[in-house]
């Protein structure tokens, strides 16, 4: 597979510069042929007959297919829970992840309530740096909401390169947050450009069915499921966009694992909202029937939310969906737990510690499940594995494309390659892999982060810590341009009427509550700033035409009548009222 | 319209009436019969009937004669900060008979804290005192807790009311937590009620409205901005999700835009129980309005949901209400004077919000629906009077021409024109939502009670004839499907054993457990039954390999397992 000008036999390189020659390169919008040259971790040619130096290592891959390398948008690696601590650490993770051909993450920043953004955020630093064997970046959670988190958010936008937050629908009186809240988040992001992530599940509904369920005496993980029905989910969706279309935010769903919750996704899409749907390995892969398998450890092992839908026929709806643009992105929410760790949970489902593992399988599951039997191209898997995360995320074209300057993280794929996924042979540290037993066509031959070469002829070669954090700006153009598009058209104005003058009725002084008893409104004298520079959601105009519509009706002058006795005001009458 | 017998006598106060000649319109089929009514009641229907000397005939000259109209939701005499609506129980209820309808039903608004049980009372003492024709009562639960739930079962009981509405508007008044509609439902249809729901999601626009009035948008047109369509199709969203969990047959009150009607489409498609109920105003007339420079007029508009800016709405409810999708009508007439809606005039939170429409219900959708060829009048028949019946439990007493059924019938004259307006209209408003608006059809003759209340244009109604028509829980039309549903859903726990396998330490510092409040009883919805096929369905997602056993130790080799002692049951595998 590879040679060596020049020096041969070194067994393992450690040369900056690399050359793939005769590769089929495959972006997102097409596929060509070329070679390419790297060196020092970015991409400095590409062509034919490229002058490249001597001493060079050369790859050929003979016609092969050369792709960009797999972003997974959603990994939540090294995760506290309860004082445990998920299985798959930053090192083991990313290893993980290498292996199966993706180049980076994008780890989840979980912080606990009462924990400062910023801390949380530098825990995670601190955690990644140390462990990373790839290129990685964070979102941040936003698990309560107070007026500091504002302030927090604006710093991890400005000064640490962070364009993502997500926020919990689910987990009621834990990380749930309201209707309200979720509102004032979402202007907060719009405001700052970054994008708003959305845990949706309706936690209301959930903490009413999780004890109905209990009560009935099921406490294992068929619990789990029967106590978060896919509608919850498609619920909550819902809401969300409702909320973004509101506040003019643009939207990103984690984890789709539903049919009806991705229909939600692709019919708002289908009306204009900006919206993103991310399904998951799990849910493109396997499905919830085997919440109620006899093994326990094996049922646990599927615990995640939202959950595996039982529907069998999900994960090739979820597929088609994908593969047709209504959904984007894929990630693969990997967070694993061992089996002792999954067993808090044994007498009650509602403990168990929640994911499943992913980071590995996803780029051959989603060959296997969509490029092989035609549902996409190669291009389009690209895509959904790579430069459309990198849209989203404002990566691109550093990650996410084969340019000139962009970074080598490449994949030579092999399309013909069979492998039977086990937990024996995955690169985790947990016992049970979801997908056990499944076979799948498509892998990656070489993989190649930083301008290195991490796996080749079936071993990795990955160093711990060597990850770099990828910092992202806000105002992605993939997302922004649209926003910016229609806060600019929409300018609210009010009818001017003078003053009405007419009557009014004593009211007796319980005040009618419904005006707006806000929460912690955020800072006002900024909203109102903010509003006149670009504001809010697109409204139709009506108030030129609001008059001459409404001009149907004959009585604008005198619809009076005849018992009403009006006095008319000293001064006389403004034309305002119609009355007297 | 002559006298068999006696003739000349003004006004007619015999309980036997004939009317002859008429087509008889059901919601299931029209024919030709004659209608002898005596004592309130019809008594036969046929040709040739032989009835008793003396008797009040009309000619209905080939005339549609249809059921009484059942107007389901209706304001009258509502107390609002201490004023009240201005069309009281007479003045409503008189209203609502000279458009052809024959029966309401209110809204008992109790304050949030206050009993529902004397609110309901006080609404009886103040319809039985003057409404005019049948009447019956939805009960709305404003805050929730046990002797909430006690006066809910009670009145289900022994007040004969069978439907409650919630709210999901009104954020710190009336609006509900999701946790509490939960509950709500959950009891609801364990005793057999139907939830009604005024959907709108109220935090939203708590801030909208906060936005609007921060811009300086004061007048009605901040009233319609604040409150996009959006919200109101995202809360019956909502609200169909809760129903359908807890198996609760659902109502939608006032579908005033088209996502909010899609919404409820796609659901019944989906199987869902939820009936629609869009109302006069939102069939009628659009939310333009809103913008008009007359601020009196602007604010007559005012109600919540607000009608749609899109004009094309009215068209299009009226053909998802043709094609069954949606239900019911109602007027959701809840009228203020121009000097109450001026409590609101520097600020749109404030103005009190309803508009007329009992009047105008009948007519109008004749007018929409039937003249334009989207439905027929047996179809009219169903959504003007059949439907609301059967949801109120109270058919085949009312909603159809019957033997046996109350005598509240409407000779309906097809041809008849009329334009709306304020000077001519029956309610005590300034303002006419519809004014100007020309609808063909119009009732000729109106029978409430077996007595004739409008004749050659006259209305004679007698204010406190009214009776509380009491409904019974668990109405078939609603219950029969939700019963079948609560018999399949059966949900049972997999038998494995203990899990014997080792279990991490872990601090309850967080964690899934649900920390709810007051809990009902459970019910049970249909959830499909996977415990007889999970088995042999986990087999199936890997056909590409030999189907993992459960009991095949899966294990990497680092990690070592201490046997508990007494040796393993098979339910893990970990060995």
């Amino acid at each position: 597979m590879s040679g060596y000008q020049g020096k041969k036999n070194i067994p393992r390189i450690t040369s900056d510069r690399l050359l793939i020659k005769g590769a089929k390169i495959v972006n997102d919008d097409q596929s060509f042929l070329a070679d390419i040259y790297m060196e020092d971790g970015v991409i400095k040619q590409i062509g034919d007959n490229l002058i490249v130096p001597g001493g060079v290592k050369i790859i050929e891959a003979h016609g092969r297919m050369v792709m960009p390398g797999g972003i997974d948008v959603h990994t939540r690696f090294q995760m506290p829970d309860r004082g445990m601590v998920a299985a798959d650490d930053f090192y083991q993770g990313t290893r993980a992840a290498l292996a199966g051909g993706t180049t980076m993450i994008i780890d989840h920043v979980v912080p606990e309530p009462g924990v400062s953004l910023v801390a949380a955020f530098k825990q995670w630093r601190e955690w990644a740096d140390s462990k990373s064997c790839c290129d990685y970046s964070l979102h941040v959670d936003i698990t309560e909401w107070n007026k500091g988190n504002q302030e927090e958010m604006e710093t991890l936008v400005k000064d640490h390169g962070v364009n993502s937050f997500l926020v919990y629908l689910a987990y009621k009186d834990v990380f749930q947050l309201s209707d309200s809240q979720i509102y004032e988040v979402f202007s907060v992001i719009r405001d700052l450009g970054a994008i708003a992530q959305v845990h949706a599940e309706n936690g209301d509904i959930i903490a009413e069915e999780q004890r109905r369920i209990l009560e009935l005496g099921i406490t294992g993980p068929e619990g789990h499921v029967l106590s978060r029905p896919e509608e919850v989910e498609a619920e909550a969706v819902n809401r969300a966009v409702t909320i973004a279309n509101q506040t003019n935010c643009p939207l990103y769903i984690t984890k789709v694992m539903s049919k009806s919750a991705a229909d939600v996704i692709a019919l708002a899409r289908k009306r204009g909202a900006v919206v993103y749907g991310e399904p998951i390995s799990a849910s493109l892969g396997t499905d919830g029937t085997h919440y109620w398998s006899k093994n326990w450890a094996k049922a646990a092992a599927f615990v995640t939310s939202p959950p595996l839908s039982p529907d069998p026929t999900t994960p090739d709806y979820l597929n088609s969906l994908l593969s047709c643009g209504d959904l984007q992105v894929t990630g693969s929410a990997h967070c694993t737990f061992h089996t002792s760790q999954r067993a808090v949970g044994k007498d009650n489902f509602s403990l168990i510690p929640e994911g499943t593992n992913g980071t590995e399988e996803r780029m051959s599951l989603i060959w296997d499940k969509c490029v092989v039997t035609g549902k996409m191209d190669e291009n389009q898997f690209v895509a959904v594995t790579s430069t459309n995360a990198a849209k989203i995320f404002n990566l691109y074209p550093r990650k996410g494309r084969i340019a000139v300057g962009s970074d080598a993280d490449l994949v030579l794929w092999d399309p013909d390659v069979t492998k039977i996924i086990s937990a024996k042979s995955h690169n985790l540290a947990v016992e049970y892999n979801i997908f056990e037993g499944t076979e799948v066509r498509g892998g990656p031959l070489v993989v190649i982060s930083q301008g290195k070469i991490v796996l080749e002829e079936g071993s990795l070669h990955t160093t711990e810590g060597c990850g770099r954090y990828i910092s992202r700006k806000p105002f992605p153009d993939h997302v922004y341009k649209r926003i910016k598009a229609r806060s600019r058209l929409t300018e609210l104005r009010g009818v001017p009427r003078g003053q009405y003058d007419g009557p009014v009725c004593e009211v007796t002084v319980t005040p009618k509550v419904m005006s707006t008893v806000s929460s912690v409104k955020t800072s006002p004298a900024k909203q109102q700033q903010q509003q006149q520079q670009f504001t809010h959601q697109p409204v139709r105009n009506l108030h030129q035409s609001g008059f001459s519509l409404s001009g149907a009706q004959i009585d604008d002058n005198v619809p009076r009548r005849t018992t009403q006795r009006i006095v008319a005001p000293p001064g006389g009458k403004a034309n305002i009222t119609s009355l007297g | 319209m002559s006298y068999q017998g006696k003739k000349n006598i003004p006004k007619i106060t015999s309980d036997r009436l004939l009317i002859k000649g008429g087509r008889i319109v059901n919601d299931d089929q029209s024919f030709h019969a004659d209608i002898y009514m005596e004592d309130g009641l019809i008594k036969q229907i046929g040709d040739n009937l032989i009835v008793p000397g003396g008797v009040k005939t009309i000619e209905a000259n080939g005339k549609m004669v249809i059921p009484g109209g059942i107007d389901i939701h209706t304001h009258f005499q509502m107390p609002y900060r201490g004023t009240t609506t201005v069309d009281d129980f007479a003045q409503g209820s008189k209203a609502a008979l000279a458009g052809g309808t024959t029966m309401i039903v209110d809204h008992v608004m109790p304050e949030p804290g206050a009993s529902l049980i004397e609110a309901h009372d006080q609404w009886r003492q103040w319809a039985d005192e003057k409404a005019c024709c049948d009447y019956s009562l939805h009960v709305d639960i404003t805050h929730w807790n046990d002797s909430v739930k006690q006066e809910v079962d009670n009145l289900i009981k022994e007040k004969g009311v069978n439907s409650f509405q919630v709210y999901m508007a009104y954020k710190d008044y009336y609006q509900m937590s999701n946790s509490e509609l939960y509950e709500v439902f959950t009891f609801l249809a364990e005793r057999g009620g139907i939830a009604q729901v005024h959907a709108e999601n109220g935090e939203i626009i708590a801030e909208e409205q906060a936005r609007m009035l921060q811009m300086g948008i004061t007048g009605p047109e901040g009233h319609v901005l604040s409150r996009p369509e959006e919200l109101e199709a995202e809360a019956v969203f909502r609200a169909i999700t809760i129903a359908s969990q807890t198996n609760c047959p659902l109502y939608v009150t006032r579908v005033m835009s088209k996502s909010a009607a899609d919404i409820i489409s796609q659901a019944r498609k989906k199987g869902n129980v939820v009936f629609g109920e869009p109302i006069t105003a939102s069939l009628g007339t659009d939310g333009t309005h809103y913008w008009s420079k007359n601020w009196a007029k602007a604010a007559s508009f005012v109600t919540s949901p607000p009608l749609s800016p899109d004009p094309t709405t009215p068209d299009y409810l009226n053909t998802l209400l043709s094609s069954g999708d949606l239900s019911v009508t109602g007027s959701a007439h809840c009228t203020f004077s121009v000097a109450q809606k001026a409590i609101g005039k520097d600020d749109f939170t404030q103005i009190p919000e309803g508009v007329n429409g009992v009047e105008e219900r009948m007519a109008l959708i004749w007018d929409k629906a039937v003249t334009t060829g989207k439905m027929d009048e047996n179809m009219f028949v169903a959504v003007t009077s059949t439907n609301a019946a059967k949801i109120l439990n109270l058919y085949p007493r009312k909603g159809r021409i019957a033997v046996g059924s109350d005598a509240d019938l409407v000779i309906w004259d097809t041809d008849a024109i009329r334009t709306i307006t304020a000077k001519t209209h029956n309610s005590a408003a300034e303002y006419n939502i519809f004014e100007g608006v020309e609808l063909r059809g119009a009732p000729l003759v109106v029978i409430c009670q077996g007595k004739i209340v409008l004749e050659d244009g006259n209305l004679h109604a007698t204010s406190g004839v009214g009776r509380f028509i009491p409904c019974s829980p668990f109405p078939d039309f609603a219950y029969k499907r939700i019963k079948a549903r609560k018999q399949l859903a059966v949900l049972r726990a997999v038998p494995r054993g203990m899990y014997d396998g080792p279990v991490s330490e872990f601090s309850m510092s967080r964690g899934g457990t649900p920390s709810a409040s007051a809990r009902t009883s459970p019910t049970k919805q249909p959830v499909r039954n996977l415990h007889q096929s999970g088995f042999s369905l986990a087999g199936n997602p890997a056909p590409c390999g030999p189907p993992t056993p459960d009991d095949i130790p899966i294990r990497p080799a680092g990690r070592r397992i201490v046997v508990p002692p007494g040796g393993r049951s098979n339910i893990t595998s970990l060995s």
